[in-house]
């Protein structure tokens, strides 16, 4: 029987389908020449769960994050990720149609930087709608109606919706690329670095945005940051990396508060020392 | 701008093979076109080549016309709907030397029809070429400098752009404001830009009767659109696709529901609107239509001779 006969009888039967996760990692590896990437990483993602991958700088995170979001091919290992159909697909053997379509429909991609994930010569209305557009919404009052109430859930004003990007200070654009990924409902967003190049105070109000979304939405998130704090704020679980292998992982209270390796003792106390 | 040719290098042209490119390039550019009719609406590269002409001159129509073009055919051709600019007088004389063949100005009469920005207002018929010379082939250049990623959009028919293109158009203007270059999509799979023709023009296209080509010089592309294929104008449910509309007949013929262009009289303001096709407003002409320009000759005659 295969997952989706399987979930298609229990539903039948009245017998709530078992959770499974949502995007399983295996084994992931990726190394550039003899450089190591990221080594040997596993792990679960669950439905609605936002994971955290913290580490210092060029300890794999960002390798890793692409590799899973498949922006970035591994060497080995493999990706499964739990299509709305219920089935578990790996996402290096789909057809490249496919997932792009996913990219685009079901993930999210939050860039550190907003120009890497925004069409800085389009209005925000634009930016945001694009994705509408993409999976053929053809009905242009519809599409801006999304966009000014997609401006509205991340604090950017109705009146700035056919303004380009390029006129918007940092903190709206990072609003607005994170608009510009919800507006299709997606069930998991990657995100390198949101808060990286905000000021201090910029920041605060982004991370209390996302984490009204995130809970809202109820969406599942893989946020790489080497801010503890934003880990404390954002994540359920996190990862732990040094030198692109996962040294430390657990539910994100009990790591910060009792940390085990001494690495990770090392990193949080630094925090803390701040 | 200057000619494309001197007097002398055209005196050269006699010594070239039957219509200047040799046989091995022309079959090349027959296996692209043969490509692109298979392909509604796909750009095919081709080894464009040097011809005696700058780019800006239509260099891509004209190794298209001279890959299809043999000794019994009859060449038209037309820059922005006139058969009589330097343009189109030079391409017509070039392949009159380099091919011996017969030219026209009369739309029916033509096998083979060179345009640079306008379809013919008399419906083309069975067995005619309209072959386009296209300066940017890409609709997706706009917002897509990567030919890679373009290449992918194709492939993966991702034409989610197109429509923000437009969606820009009306926000900014209320409406759809793209005149010409309007895109198209064709047989319901390409996305094509249909060259800088009017989009007045774009209903022509869709079902033609007529083979069209359309060849890229500087940028190597050739894509076709073969007869009796659907070409449809992009656009959204509540913005439908629309043509320009003129409030006025042409000043000289008439002629109602052609495209017509704006001719300025003199430095008092004074303009008329005249039909951008010459052929089809001297026969109109001929025919004994008089516009308002024209308007004390025969036509009324002629109306009351009934
Ligand atoms: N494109 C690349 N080519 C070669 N080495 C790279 C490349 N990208 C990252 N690396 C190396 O891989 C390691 C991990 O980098 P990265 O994933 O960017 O870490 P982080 O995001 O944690 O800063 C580092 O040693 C880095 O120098
Ligand atoms: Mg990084
Ligand atoms: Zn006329």
């Amino acid at each position: 029987m295969s997952d989706a006969d399987t979930l298609e009888a229990l539903a039948k039967a009245g017998i709530p389908a078992p959770v499974k996760p949502l995007l399983t990692v295996e084994k992931l590896t990726r190394v550039y020449g003899k450089r190591i990437g990221c080594a040997d990483v596993s792990f679960d993602l669950w439905p609605g769960e936002v994971l955290a991958i913290v580490g210092e700088s060029g300890s794999g995170k960002t390798t890793l994050l692409n590799c899973i979001s498949s922006r970035l091919t591994p060497t080995c290992g493999t990706v499964h990720y739990r299509m709305r159909d219920g089935v578990s697909a790996d996402i290096y053997k789909m057809a490249e149609a496919e997932r792009r379509y996913l990219m685009r429909t079901d993930w999210g991609f939050v860039h550190q930087n907003p120009i890497d994930g925004l069409r800085m010569t389009v209005s925000a209305g634009a930016n945001v709608g694009e994705r509408l557009m993409a999976v053929g919404n053809r009905h242009y009052g519809n599409i801006r109606g999304a966009a000014i109430e997609w401006l509205a859930r991340v604090e950017i004003d109705e009146d700035r919706v056919d303004d380009q990007p390029r006129t918007f200070s940092g903190g709206m654009r990072q609003r607005l690329q994170i608009a510009r990924n919800l507006v299709t409902e997606p069930r998991l967003v990657f995100m390198d670095e949101p808060t990286g190049g905000l000021d201090v105070s910029v920041q605060a109000r982004l991370l209390d945005l996302l984490r009204g979304l995130v809970s809202d939405l109820g969406l599942a998130v893989v946020v790489v940051t080497h801010d503890l704090a934003v880990a404390r704020l954002l994540s359920d679980r996190m990862i732990v990396m040094k030198e692109g292998r996962v040294i430390e992982a657990g539910l994100t209270d009990r790591v910060l508060d009792d940390p085990r390796a001494p690495y990770t003792q090392l990193l949080v106390s630094s925090i803390l020392q701040v | 701008m200057t000619a494309p040719m001197t007097e002398t290098n055209t005196q050269n042209l006699a010594s070239y093979n039957f219509a200047y490119l040799d046989e091995q390039t022309k079959r090349m550019i027959r296996r692209a076109i043969l490509k692109g009719i298979a392909i509604p609406g796909y750009q095919v590269p081709f080894a464009s080549r040097e011809m005696p002409m700058p780019y800006g001159w239509g260099t891509g129509g004209v190794q298209v016309t001279a890959a299809i073009i043999g000794r019994d055919d009859v060449l038209k051709v037309i820059d922005q709907g006139a058969d009589d600019t330097t343009n189109a007088v030079s391409i017509r004389a070039f392949f009159a030397k380099t091919a011996g063949v017969a030219t026209t100005t009369a739309t029916p009469d033509a096998t083979i029809i060179q345009t640079r920005h306008r379809i013919p207002e008399t419906p083309l018929h069975a067995g005619q070429v309209l072959v386009y010379q296209v300066p940017i082939p890409e609709p997706l250049r706009f917002l897509e400098p990567r030919e890679t990623e373009t290449r992918k959009m194709h492939a993966l028919e991702e034409y989610g752009l197109m429509h923000v293109k437009l969606y820009e158009d009306i926000a900014r203007n209320g409406r759809i404001a793209t005149t010409y270059a309007y895109p198209v999509k064709v047989e319901g799979r390409y996305v094509m830009d249909p060259s800088p023709t009017p989009k007045f023009d774009n209903p022509k296209m869709h079902q033609s009767e007529a083979l069209q080509l359309f060849g890229a010089g500087r940028e190597k592309r050739i894509y076709a659109v073969p007869p009796h294929t659907n070409v449809v104008s992009l656009d959204f449910e509540d913005h439908p696709f629309e043509i320009q509309h003129f409030t006025e007949p042409c000043a000289l013929c008439g002629a109602e529901q052609v495209y017509l262009d704006e001719v300025v009289l003199d430095d008092k303001g004074g303009r008329m609107f005249v039909c951008s096709d010459t052929h089809h407003c001297e026969s109109r002409r001929a025919e004994g239509h008089r516009g308002a320009l024209l308007g004390d000759e025969p036509v009324v005659e002629k109306e009351a001779a009934i």
